[in-house]
């Protein structure tokens, strides 16, 4: 049971979720270089947040056609747990392993704050340790956190179950004022229809520990780790 | 032959664009009222091709490729020979 970590030029979450997986969790992960590109010894993957390549073209792009990317293709077909961060969730949409794409916040600011989601998806590997509807407070980080999908695809997601976090208030409602960037329905991750690739814009490594301020995201990590 | 292209990538019709949005206001600001702003990328990309056609069908490759993404893009590309 081993978990990479996918480093690009430009991430720099990777040592957090490290320090997450290995030194809170007790998991055995490792720092993968983006040029070694076989993946094909590890359980899972997390490719984690920053500004891949400048986040020049768009956020993601650039590293999303990596050939690194077809071995996390060749692990997520294999049903391996996948979890994008941030950057990595916009790795993920970029790379088509997740549907639909992250565009500009609707207020084209950095938002750095605390935010609160709620679980609407515990049927996968890095959802599992929670409750349905648990509200959650894990904080994001980013400009280009719109989630964007077209009504044919948004139908898809909710029908499928595939919406994984929702921005909500403190009480657990969807409102426009709980919803950071403008993303559809709210939306702050979403899986694939096989529900082992997961993406999400909020950073659970950044609430894994009390002394965080919370610990509410550690949940995700044990859960993949039982799951490798 | 030698060509060179700009591409032209801009977000469809209807999709919210902030940095238009923005730079409407400021122009608002300013005394101009346009009726909107939109934002667009240009690339300019210089390649050897044996036809127009051909140079046409590699930048086309690369735009669908990775420079723009089709879920949110739109994208044209204006073509020419040069020395």
């Amino acid at each position: 049971m081993s978990i990479a970590i996918v480093q690009f030029g430009g991430s720099n979450c990777d040592l957090d979720v490290l320090h997450v997986l290995k030194d809170v969790v007790g998991a055995d992960a490792n720092l993968v270089w983006y040029k070694d590109a076989d993946l094909s010894d590890y359980e899972g993957a997390v490719i984690p947040g920053g500004f891949s390549y400048g986040d020049y073209l768009r956020s993601g792009a650039i590293a999303s056609r990596t050939p690194i990317m077809d071995s996390v293709r060749r692990m997520a077909e294999d049903g391996k747990p996948i979890l994008g961060i941030c950057n990595g969730f916009q790795i993920l949409t970029e790379s088509g392993l997740l549907d639909g794409a992250l565009a500009t916040n609707r207020y084209p600011k950095f938002r750095c704050e605390w935010t609160y989601l709620r679980v609407e998806n515990t049927n996968t590997p890095f959802t599992s340790g929670f409750k349905e509807g648990q509200i959650v407070r894990i904080p994001i980080a980013h400009k280009d956190g719109n989630y964007y999908i077209n009504d044919l695809g948004l139908e898809n997601l909710e029908e499928n179950n595939q919406v994984a976090f929702r921005y909500v208030d403190e009480k657990g409602n969807a409102t426009g004022e709980a919803n950071p960037n403008g993303s559809r329905n709210n939306i702050a991750g979403i899986s694939n229809s096989e529900g082992n690739v997961v993406g999400l814009m909020p950073h659970p490594e950044r609430a894994s520990e009390d002394i965080l301020g919370s610990a509410d995201g550690l949940a995700m990590f044990k859960s993949m780790v039982e799951h490798c | 032959m030698r060509y060179s292209a700009e591409v032209t990538v801009k977000l469809k019709a209807g999709m919210l664009d902030p940095e238009g949005t923005t730079i409407k206001r400021a122009l608002e600001h300013l005394g101009y009222f346009p009726d909107s702003v939109r934002s667009a990328k240009e690339y300019l990309i210089e390649l050897e091709a044996e036809s127009s056609d051909m140079a046409r069908d590699q930048i086309d490759q690369m735009c669908q490729k990775l420079i723009a993404n089709p879920i949110i893009h739109d994208y044209t590309i204006d073509l020419r020979e040069i020395e």
